[in-house]
């Protein structure tokens, strides 16, 4: 789960991170009240997207007043917000946080994450932060530091201060950056984060470390032991049709093509993508049908792709398992086409378990279908539907 | 021989008493998996599906010389039950729970260093030897005994590729899904150099797909250690939806930035014959053993 920025920083306050003081606005006046309760005569106002380089698309502005700051939160509000991280359709800005403006001698990156190849917590940094950091790693990846760490948080080898050194920490700043360190490790721990990210880390003319901005994201997996946390999901930040598939145990993702794909399991999904792509074609989907979907689910998740017009012809591609069936896949489909108006030309594949009487409850709902034999058949076919439909 | 589990393994049952692992383990049985027990805490004595109930692993291990346990057990709980199965070290484990929460296996993975366990998942579909041993939830009915060793990311396109290498007349030694979690047991790199060992197997395939570092790291290990057997990968996700993301963290780590057409190049730069789709899998795979003359 993505938090917010403002989430984050509330969270991490109560580890004692050092940060700007703030709070967040949903409209212009607010944010106008906001700003006049903060110290300082320089505000920054930022948009609150799920969303990394907001800074390059415009969604962070600096105001020198109070009347600044209600202007820059109306110019963000409602406006839909496009970064290298959104994808083309952008976010919708619903909120903004309004800050004290701290001026910084030198930007940090710092960030903890779970690192896959070790399986283990891995706190990672680099001398100079920035919105450009991966290029910069791209050219020299020598400049991201790493420090590994047990389970428990303690460093593997090495230690935080050698760690603060290795960020260019020095005199005093290193035991600020050693309590920033462990502060932030026992907030990723106890919270269940899969990642923090602190980008810009301020290093202040004053000698401070105050983290600029904080991007954090939650195990959905852990969120049972964090029933608090069941609050900070906006809901908002999330396609309703992808919303709506995830409900219905599926996984889903809009793409821009003509032809609708079911499958289950998301090898297979993506292996069918390569070869519809391959040949020419391009999906109006993404679908992984999980173990757990029924068929209702199911016939909900079909549903989904029924109501998008652009879908010209249909590919159902279907490795029962042992625990997802043909039967279960067979009866949501058939279940939806009884429910909708629409007949689209549908290519089947069913192979694995209860391949056979997939197949005989499709017909029994008296769907008609191209039966395919296997997936390379079943590709031709579809694509061979698609001309006919474009003809 | 096989891989991991034959004939010979004794198997038991974490979380045995639930009802998808009854549903399971029932099918294992009449598959031929020798099942000599299950662990339920506070069950122990009783009987459940014809064979012993214990209270905990360490009890069956000792009661019923089991060398294999399969885990169904809540993700709550998977960890510690992961966990149990190190410490009786219990030789092969598979756990098959989704959904465990990522630092519950940054744990376990703490534990199973230096172990005497191989432990295949989580969110594993798990092990299963043609005719001998189903150490698993997979469907079973185009498996045959034969000379291909598959491990893969992917439980529906195992299945895909164990139908065709069947059709293709070579059939499977074993096959392991090592699951979908980014924290997980053995990897494909453990499971090339298991079936590198095995007399039985005579090609290896590696199912892949996007995201992690297995493919990276197995391309890696066979560059240093020259297969002799053929080696064919398949890595899907080349024309994946673009993923939405937050902040700069997953590509800043060492393998965090390859997409599929990195992982396709690494592979062939360490002597992968790369299949394009599971439909030219064991097709590729014949070809790699004749111009090998296995």
């Amino acid at each position: 789960m993505n938090l917010h920025e403002y989430q984050a920083k509330d969270l991490l306050s109560r580890y004692g991170v050092p940060l700007p003081a703030g709070d967040v606005a949903q409209s212009p006046s607010a944010a106008e009240g906001v700003a006049r309760r903060l110290p300082g005569d320089r505000y920054v106002v930022k948009a609150q997207v799920h969303a990394g380089g907001r800074g390059r698309a415009g969604g962070i502005k600096i105001v020198d007043s109070v009347t600044g700051v209600r202007q820059a939160a109306d110019e963000l509000l409602g406006q839909t917000l496009v970064t290298d991280q959104t994808g083309p359709e952008g976010r919708s800005v619903q909120a903004v946080y309004v800050e004290e403006a701290v001026s910084s001698e030198r930007d940090i990156y710092l960030a903890i994450l779970v690192d896959r190849q070790t399986g283990r917590v891995a706190l990672i940094g680099a001398q100079q932060g920035g919105e450009d950091i991966e290029e910069r790693a791209a050219a020299d990846a020598s400049i991201v530091k790493t420090l590994l760490l047990k389970p428990d948080g303690i460093p593997v080898e090495g230690s935080f201060k050698a760690f603060a050194r290795k960020l260019d920490l020095t005199g005093p700043l290193i035991a600020k950056g050693v309590s920033l360190f462990e502060k932030l490790v026992n907030a990723f721990i106890e919270s269940d984060a899969s990642l923090i990210e602190i980008n810009p880390l301020a290093v202040t003319a004053d000698n401070d470390l105050v983290a600029l901005d904080v991007k954090m994201v939650l195990d959905d997996n852990a969120l049972f032991r964090h029933p608090d946390f069941k609050n900070l999901h906006d809901r908002d930040e999330l396609d309703p049709v992808e919303l709506q598939a995830q409900e219905n145990e599926i996984n889903y993702v809009r793409m821009d093509g003509d032809i609708g794909v079911v499958v289950n399991g998301a090898g297979l999904a993506l292996a069918t993508h390569d070869m519809l792509s391959d040949a020419g074609g391009t999906p109006a989907n993404f679908m992984d049908i999980r173990t757990t979907a029924t068929s209702l689910d199911i016939a909900g998740g079909f549903d989904l792709l029924m109501s998008n017009p652009n879908v010209k012809a249909v590919l159902i591609n279907v490795h029962g398992g042992g625990m997802q069936r043909c039967d279960t896949i067979a009866e949501g489909v058939g279940v939806s086409m009884k429910r909708n108006d629409r007949t689209v030309p549908i290519v089947v594949r069913f192979a694995g378990n209860n391949a056979a009487y997939g197949h005989t409850l499709l017909r029994n709902y008296g769907i008609s279908y191209v039966e395919a034999q296997d997936m390379g058949d079943a590709i031709e076919r579809v694509m061979a539907l698609v001309r006919t439909e474009a003809a | 021989m096989a891989i991991l589990v034959g004939p010979e393994t004794a198997v038991i049952c974490q979380g045995m008493t639930g009802r998808a692992a009854s549903y399971h383990i029932e099918r294992a049985m009449a598959y031929g998996t020798r099942v000599v027990g299950g662990v339920r805490p506070g069950k122990g004595g009783t009987h459940h599906l014809d064979v012993p109930i214990f209270d905990s692993v360490r009890d069956a291990v000792s009661e019923t010389s089991a060398s294999a346990s399969i885990i169904f057990v809540p993700p709550s709980n998977a960890a510690d039950a992961m966990i149990e199965a190190i410490e009786a070290e219990v030789p092969v484990v598979v756990c098959v729970t989704e959904r465990v929460p990522v630092l519950d296996m940054v744990r376990v993975k703490d534990a199973l260093e230096g172990s005497k366990t191989s432990l295949i998942g989580p969110n594993s579909q798990g092990v299963l030897t043609p005719k001998a041993c189903k150490l698993g939830v997979m469907a079973t009915a185009h498996e045959r005994p034969g000379s291909i060793g598959i491990v893969s990311r992917s439980a529906t396109l195992t299945s895909e590729i164990v139908a065709q290498t069947s059709a293709a007349g070579l059939g499977q030694s074993t096959t392991v899904g090592i699951g979908g979690d980014p924290v997980h047991g053995i990897g494909f790199v453990e499971c090339i150099e298991l079936f590198m060992d095995d007399p039985e197997t005579h090609g290896i395939i590696l199912i892949g797909e996007i995201g992690g570092a297995e493919e990276e790291m197995a391309a890696d290990y066979l560059k240093s250690a020259k297969s002799a057997k053929p080696v064919v990968a398949l890595v899907a996700g080349r024309h994946a939806p673009p993923e939405r993301r937050m902040g700069h963290a997953g590509t800043l780590t060492l393998f965090g930035r390859a997409d599929a057409n990195q992982k396709i190049k690494a592979l062939r730069a360490a002597g992968v014959q790369i299949a394009p789709n599971p439909h030219q899998v064991a097709e590729t795979m014949r070809q790699s053993m004749n111009n090998l003359g296995t």
